[in-house]
């Protein structure tokens, strides 16, 4: 992966030579499925990814005639000539899916309010759309968040470049080609039909192999770093991106019905199938949408309060505990189902010591604006990372709540659940994106403020009503309908048809169509902004605010 | 080095990485591997066979358009659901499910035991316009599954990779699936043979073409087996306990 030493950054070496052979290799590989496949989805599949292959080795060429004309990289202020470029394309990145994947959202909760506008076609249809939505939100705007922030962090917490030269463009260039697979898949009805793990099992090796140069960078990176400690941000990233390894492996292991077919049937089977998805599918909350967001959080947070990390100890307690525990919680999907007993007992258990973890992890995040409280008033990108984190230590609460089993038999099945993810998606990942992607996009794009904090203010309050309105409208469906569903009249019978319970939601669906709208809108006035700043631009009367470079110091505190 | 403290994990990567790894291998490791050795976690109940391929193909078609993001099929030890929707689903039910689709909300009802509650034009009538039998119904209408023929060349490999994966499919029911799946469709054919292989399979001209595989055929008819394989008032109940 590395760059030979002689080669300069950006220039062919040994190194460049093998990656394009591996495109070679890859593009005949793909010619070969695209002649041989009946599939036709395949073969759509296989030419975009002769054309990824093809655009990779002209890239590296392009890259290479592009240094030797405009000479190395500058170094910034510390003498380290970080390697930025992929860092920007994944932030752009997550502001794009971000928002394709909020008007998915808003669409197929306007399909439910308003089921005609499936108009009958099967691309558009809820049940090829709703995985369209959650990976879009999920893998392609959280996970663009993710690499592009630990990919910065990584390099100013340890004072090193990147490791690798392609490989950090490989893995944002391969990730986004991941996205465009799953997602057209998904819409021409390629699905392994395990939730947040629709792809089918070729996407799935193409992001084992993403997955892999990501954590060997991040891995490599940490070792070549300047600074004696590694920083806190870096513990969260690394259990993320190992954690995802492994909980993607086992989950989505599968035997395709031919290689030139897009389907593929998953090795495991009923219960145990179910108990390996949910042990994924709560760490797939659990490690990629948390413990990488709270790396963001510790690195955004201080640096943008200008404080340090509340308590070192603290954080060591609340990292491990937080790892160790959250593993177990995945058999809380599936109380009073097939599930023997002990499992279902022993995930509740989990699940409920889990929220100790997470609120200290809320605790230390809150309080690192110790002395800095006043930034709430003046600065708006503060005030949407501390609101994240009280929406983290919100839905930490109520997770561990739904998971008691005799709160569960009422929740479980109904919107409540919907509106418990989206408490902690939209609240928690979106509003900590928001406000990392806010401080991110001066330092990357060297502008000294961003183009407008008034417009932030405008995103952070229409988001935040945005939210309010989905939780709320979602509590009394999820409640309403579980209380329906178990009702019983005077004789003794169940008091009403499952298809009242579906009519009874209607106004909520409606109230939480609109929350979502709102949230859509304060993410293209942030695009806006992004765009204008990136630009260069500055709104006229926006005073220079007092928003911290970026190459500071922040690094570990040592244990003595 | 007098004493161990987190800053020597701090101070090296891999140990970090490692020690990680321990971390989050524990939970799953004591939680999952037991399912696999424990054997009263699948119970020991009569009639579950793997799926005719017709059937098979429909569960493939439910699973492409994603029902499983609105319809359960895990009905839970819950009074209100076991009255509502029959017994309570058993592991044994879905243990040739590859995947499993139990699902994780309703927004329309479970399926689990949904097999011949309905009749077959009811199903046909309802894919292609659910708001046409059910006015409330915020359920997509699906009338392409009526119009488009069964896409039949995988069938038979897909047979063979569910049996290396431990499903009992047998040779003969790898040889004979294309002809399984045209005659279940038609009963004016001899379906003799292909109801001593899957025995319960409704067999029926389900979208009123015998001659023509649609997927609509396939659709009902993995609808119309679900839940109906056991019968439940010859199980004891001894037999259940996981």
């Amino acid at each position: 992966m590395a760059a030979s030493r002689e080669a300069a950054p950006g220039t062919l070496s040994a190194a460049s030579f093998g990656v394009g052979g591996l495109f070679v290799v890859g593009a005949l590989l793909s010619i070969f499925i695209a002649a041989n496949t009946l599939d036709n989805v395949m073969a759509f599949h296989a030419t975009i990814f002769i054309l990824f292959f093809v655009l990779g080795i002209f890239a590296i060429g392009k890259r290479h005639f592009d240094t030797l004309e405009r000479g190395p990289e500058p170094a910034s202020q510390d003498g380290v000539t970080y390697h930025d470029g992929p860092v920007r394309v994944a932030t752009l990145a997550a502001l794009f899916w971000g928002i394709a994947g909020f008007l998915a959202g808003l669409y197929i909760a306007l399909e439910l309010a308003f089921p005609w506008l499936n108009f009958d076609l099967a691309f558009l249809n809820f049940g090829r759309l709703r995985p369209l939505h959650t990976s879009a939100v999920i893998f392609a705007f959280g996970g663009n968040a993710l690499i592009a922030t630990s990919l910065y962090v990584v390099q100013r917490t340890c004072k090193a470049r990147l490791a690798g030269d392609i490989a950090p463009w490989f893995i944002v260039w391969g990730y986004q080609l991941f996205i465009v697979l799953a997602a057209t898949g998904y819409l021409l009805g390629v699905t392994q039909g395990k939730e947040y793990a629709e792809p089918e099992w070729y996407v799935d090796l193409w992001l084992t192999i993403v997955w892999v140069t990501y954590l060997i960078v991040f891995v490599a990176t940490l070792a070549k770093r300047k600074e004696p400690h590694i920083y806190v941000a870096n513990w969260f990233y690394l259990a993320f991106i190992v954690t995802i390894a492994m909980l993607h492996l086992i989950n989505n292991a599968a035997i395709p019905v031919a290689l030139t077919s897009t389907k593929s049937y998953i090795i495991w089977s009923g219960v145990q199938d179910a108990l390996i998805q949910w042990w994924y599918g709560h760490n797939a909350v659990g490690f990629f949408l948390t413990a990488g967001f709270l790396g963001m959080m510790y690195y955004f947070v201080p640096k943008r309060a200008e404080r340090p990390v509340f308590s070192y100890r603290l954080s060591i307690v609340h990292f491990w505990a937080l790892i160790f525990l959250y593993i177990w919680a995945g058999p809380h999907h599936l109380h009073y189902t097939a599930l023997p007993d002990w499992a279902q007992t022993l995930g509740m258990t989990f699940s409920i010591m889990l929220w100790m973890p997470s609120w200290g992890g809320m605790i230390n995040g809150l309080m690192t604006l110790s002395g800095a409280w006043d930034k709430l008033r003046t600065d708006p990108v503060i005030r949407m990372l501390v609101v994240s984190i009280a929406f983290y230590g919100m839905s930490t609460f109520e997770g561990p709540v739904m998971s008691i089993k005799a709160v569960n038999s009422l929740s479980h099945y109904t919107d409540w659940t919907i509106g418990h993810v989206h408490s902690g998606a939209l609240g928690w990942v979106g509003f900590v994106s928001f406000g990392a992607i806010y401080c991110l996009v001066p330092w990357l794009w060297n502008r000294k403020q961003l183009y407008s904090l008034a417009l932030v203010n405008w995103h952070f309050w229409i988001a935040t009503l945005g939210i309010v309105l989905y939780i709320t409208a979602m509590w009394v469906s999820g409640i309403l309908q579980g209380l329906m569903w178990r009702a019983y009249d005077s004789l003794g019978f169940l008091e009403y048809s499952f298809v009242e319970t579906v009519e009874a939601m209607h106004p909520f669906y409606a109230i939480r169509a609109l929350g979502g709208g709102l949230f859509l809108v304060g993410a293209l006035i942030m695009a806006y902004n992004v765009i204008m700043t990136i630009k260069g631009h500055v709104r006229e009367g926006e005073a220079l605010s007092p928003a911290p470079a970026g190459d500071g110091q922040l690094v570990a505190v040592g244990a003595e | 080095m007098s004493k161990f403290t987190h800053a020597t994990i701090e101070k090296n990567s891999i140990l970090l990485l490692i020690l990680t790894l321990v971390a989050v291998s524990i939970g799953g490791l004591v939680e999952i591997v037991p399912t696999f050795l424990i054997k009263t976690t699948v119970e020991d109940v009569e009639g579950v066979r793997p799926y005719s391929p017709l059937e098979l193909a429909g569960r493939d078609i439910y699973v492409r358009e994603g029902c499983y993001t609105c319809h359960s099929q895990m009905i839970r030890s819950l009074r209100s659901e076991v009255e509502r929707y029959g017994h309570y689903s058993l592991a044994a039910e879905s243990k040739y499910d590859h995947p499993f689709q139990w699902g994780s909300k309703r927004t329309g009802p479970d399926l689990a035991r949904v097999g011949g509650k309905y009749s077959n034009d009811w199903h046909a009538l309802h894919l292609a316009d659910p708001r046409a039998v059910v006015p409330e119904s915020v359920m997509p209408g699906y009338p392409f599954l009526a119009t488009t023929p069964l896409a039949q060349y995988d069938i038979e490999n897909s047979l063979s990779v569910l049996a290396l994966l431990g499903t009992p499919y047998t040779d003969e029911m790898v040889t004979e699936a294309l002809t399984d799946v045209f005659v279940q469709q038609n009963p004016d054919e001899d379906y003799d043979d292909m109801e001593e292989r899957y025995p319960g399979a409704v067999i029926a001209n389900f979208d009123g073409d015998p001659n023509t595989v649609t997927e609509l055929d396939a659709v009902i008819a993995y609808l119309q087996m679900l839940g109906t394989l056991v019968d439940f008032s010859t199980v004891e109940r001894a037999t259940l306990t996981q």
